[in-house]
């Protein structure tokens, strides 16, 4: 038996972030590590549970062994529920055949039965690749009383960033008129950030259609949202304020981790009424050493550190031998950095070995030509041999 | 060779409540904080986990409210379970148990449980000594050796004149126990308990039973002592790290010796480990004019000053140009900007203003009790 539910969430997590290129060579990119003990899905879950929403619907399909051990049972998150609760929804096949996930929409059309067992009168559909605290409810309010029939989170964004974007237009209400992808000539700033919400029965009646179409996209913003304003039904844009950050790509990704040791970012990862939740891994304090010197960093549990490091995120279970040298840079877990070694300016993945004298990354200052300069990335599980030298731009997934 | 045994665990969350005062004024031994995420009960907990053992019972006595918030339902050491698991046994089980005044009373007024339990054995475990142990060992050894009672003992520098209490035990030859002192007036290095010990389920009714008859309540002098020559008692020596806490400044000592990285490592064991509760808070961050030396950090810490020799509990904040050294600060604490600190075991939430000077003795530190505003 089912009880109904006023609301489910739709995550979409099965995409595979290509653009992080080594770090998600193994792994769904809600997986990666984001922040000294999260991974970017903790975000959208937490946000779940402390906007009252307790059923979620995980779609996955690229690589998606680390993430289902991750989301487990949905404990950690407070989302494993007698009735509701976290569920992982890979594709699946049925007696008219099986396919993957062609699109977004596609996706959410092929779970259709799993939002009606719930009977739901609204949908809220999420990406799993944002950084930002926000309280769905309060969106969920703002749909209701537009009496709307989709609702989109929009972000102010500079104007010279917003020819990259989902753009939205709207009147004074925000009631959007126009929504348009990547303008060449944005006559509005407020772009879409994925999150939608959606009154059920309006959205099971457009996806049944673009199934039916075959548009060969199936996708939220190239097909389902367009549809619904050639009908010409109630779209308002929600606009956030606060914390955003996608982190579609490896120099997002490094600035979003570096933004949490700035005391002006407004992302409060110590506030009690909002905690962002993870699954623990019960290591034991981190120890700080005698020959170490720490400065402006956030490190995590079951961390040894006696080297020197400044401007970096360290999470869990990585040591950090006296006489190594770690500037501006993210450690994943379970990462050792030998005596002599630097790494600057660097993404390195988890479980890696960076020998002794090996050098990763160099600041932009050293780097003669600015446009040779970017953030060197070590993918997962790699081997960095003693005095090898890893340059700016580089991303190293195979031992060198 | 090592069969598969079915063994109860039950821990004594109250014993040496009275050791540590002050730490106890407010909650059990069991749930005192320790090496910055814990509390003394997740250690003889984890080791029973981790050697396979999945019913465990918790006696409690008083001032168990901390302790029942900590454990819940069992669930962050796997013991939330639809057979065996974590109960919690608090004195109220039974009508006429009334307050225990030892163990063997502890014991009778939770016989219900025991009995309930289909283990064949059952092992024993007070809250005072911090080690990391495989109580699998301990069984075997008790099988394989005959023995009605076993104890776990360790190799301690005891000194009487430090106010520390331990029972010393005498061992011969074959590990038989054969001489039995309670807070002997000796000072040097003794065999004593760790308190823990194995017995057989049906040789600890016979014990408990008979005990209650006579009105004894004492293990320690009433069996142990008592019956030394008509009962096989045996010692087995654990050789691991360990260290007990039956003074303000053993613990203070115990925390300070965790800075060390060979105990530490001799404690945290990757193969067994020590499971808490989790708070889901952020990791540590340290400010742009923060200076840590030599010191143990839990989560969700925000620390802008100096740290030197310091174990921080959760959630522990320290001001800007605060110099921090020698101290145990427990959950939450709060310290201003421009302190001077040194040598004091700060109980949770303690908040310290701004430019304040506060100083104990490396041999004597200073406790603030909980929630205290200085």
């Amino acid at each position: 038996m089912y009880i109904k539910k006023e609301c489910v969430a739709m995550l979409l997590a099965g995409g595979q972030g290509s653009r992080l290129y080594a770090l998600t060579q193994k792994v769904a990119k809600p997986a990666v590590p984001y922040g000294g003990k999260y991974r970017l899905i903790d975000f959208p879950l937490s946000n779940c549970t402390n906007s009252g929403i307790d059923t979620v619907g995980v779609l996955t399909q690229y690589q998606p062994l680390v993430l289902n051990d991750y989301i487990g049972n949905g404990q950690p998150w407070d989302l494993d529920k007698l009735h509701g609760g976290v569920h992982v929804l890979p594709p699946y096949q049925t007696s008219a055949g099986a396919s993957w996930y062609e699109g977004t929409a596609n996706a959410i059309y092929q779970n259709m039965s799993f939002i009606e067992r719930y009977d739901p009168e609204y949908v809220i559909v999420l990406g799993g690749d944002h950084i930002y605290k926000m309280d769905y409810s309060k969106m969920l309010d703002f749909h209701k009383k537009n009496e709307a029939d989709c609702t989109l989170a929009v972000f102010d964004v500079p104007y010279e960033e917003a020819s990259r974007m989902g753009i939205m237009t709207c009147d004074d209400q925000y009631r959007v008129l126009k929504f348009t992808e990547k303008p060449k000539q944005p006559d509005s700033t407020l772009a879409s950030m994925g999150i939608y919400v959606f009154t059920w029965s309006k959205l099971r009646k457009y996806l049944i259609e673009n199934e039916n179409a075959n548009t060969g996209s199936k996708d939220f913003g190239k097909d389902i949202i367009p549809a619904m304003l050639r009908d010409q039904q109630r779209l308002f844009a929600y606009p956030f304020e606060g914390y955003w950050k996608d982190v579609g790509t490896l120099d997002s990704l490094w600035e979003a981790n570096m933004d949490l040791l700035s005391p002006s970012v407004p992302l409060d990862l110590y506030d009690k009424k909002w905690k962002i939740y993870s699954r623990n891994n019960n290591m034991p304090p981190q120890y700080i050493g005698g020959s170490a010197e720490v400065e402006n960093s956030m490190i995590s549990e079951g961390s040894d550190i006696n080297g020197k490091v400044d401007f970096s995120v360290i999470f869990s279970g990585v040591t950090i031998e006296e006489g190594a040298t770690v500037n501006y840079s993210i450690i994943m877990p379970g990462t050792v950095v030998k005596a002599g070694a630097v790494v600057e300016y660097a993404i390195v993945g988890e479980d890696c070995v960076v020998n002794s004298g090996a050098k990763i990354g160099m600041s932009p200052e050293a780097v003669e030509n600015r446009d040779e300069w970017g953030i060197a990335v070590i993918g997962h599980n790699v081997d960095v041999s003693e005095g090898a030298k890893v340059l700016p731009k580089q991303i190293i997934s195979e031992n060198v | 060779m090592s069969v598969k045994k079915s063994i109860l665990g039950l821990i004594f969350a109250s014993m040496h409540d009275e050791a540590v005062i002050d730490l106890t004024k407010k909650r059990t031994m069991g749930s005192i904080p320790f090496a910055g995420r814990y509390r003394l009960i997740d250690f003889p907990l984890s080791n029973m986990v981790n050697s396979g053992i999945k019913e465990v019972g918790v006696i409690t006595k008083s001032n168990y409210g901390s302790l029942l918030d900590h454990l819940g339902s069992g669930r962050e050491w796997d013991l939330s379970s639809k057979h065996g698991g974590l109960h919690l046994l608090p004195p109220f089980s039974h009508v006429d148990s009334g307050i225990y005044r030892g163990r063997l009373e502890a014991l009778n007024g939770v016989w219900d449980f025991v009995e309930h339990s289909s283990a064949e054995y059952v092992l024993m475990s007070d809250c005072d000594v911090v080690t990391t142990i495989d109580y699998r060992k301990v069984v075997d050894y008790h099988v394989s050796s005959e023995a009605d009672i076993t104890v776990v003992c360790g190799k301690y520098a005891y000194d009487s004149s430090k106010n520390q209490s331990a029972t010393v035990f005498g061992v011969d030859e074959e590990g038989r126990i054969n001489d039995v002192m309670i807070n002997p007036q000796i000072s040097g290095e003794c065999c004593i308990g760790l308190g823990m010990f194995v017995v057989s389920k049906a040789f600890l009714k016979d014990i408990v039973v008979a005990c209650a008859s006579r009105g004894q309540y004492s293990f320690a002098k009433d069996i142990l002592q008592a019956r030394k020559d008509d009962f096989k008692i045996m010692a087995y020596e654990h050789d691991g790290y360990f260290s007990k806490i039956d003074t303000i400044n053993a613990y203070y000592e115990a925390n300070m010796e965790l800075l060390n990285t060979e105990n530490r490592n001799n404690l945290f064991i990757k193969s067994s480990p020590v499971y808490t509760k989790i708070r889901d808070n952020g990791p540590v961050k340290f400010g742009l004019e923060s200076e840590i030396k030599n010191s143990l950090i839990a989560d969700g810490c925000v620390i802008e000053g100096k740290v030197e020799n310091c174990v921080l509990c959760r959630g522990v904040k320290i001001g800007r140009d605060s110099v921090v050294k020698d101290c145990v600060l427990m959950q939450d604490t709060v310290i201003g900007d421009k302190c001077r600190i040194n040598s004091i075991i700060a109980d949770k939430n303690v908040e310290i203003g701004d430019e304040k000077v506060l100083t104990g003795s490396e041999t004597y530190p200073l406790y603030i009790g909980k929630k205290a505003k200085i």
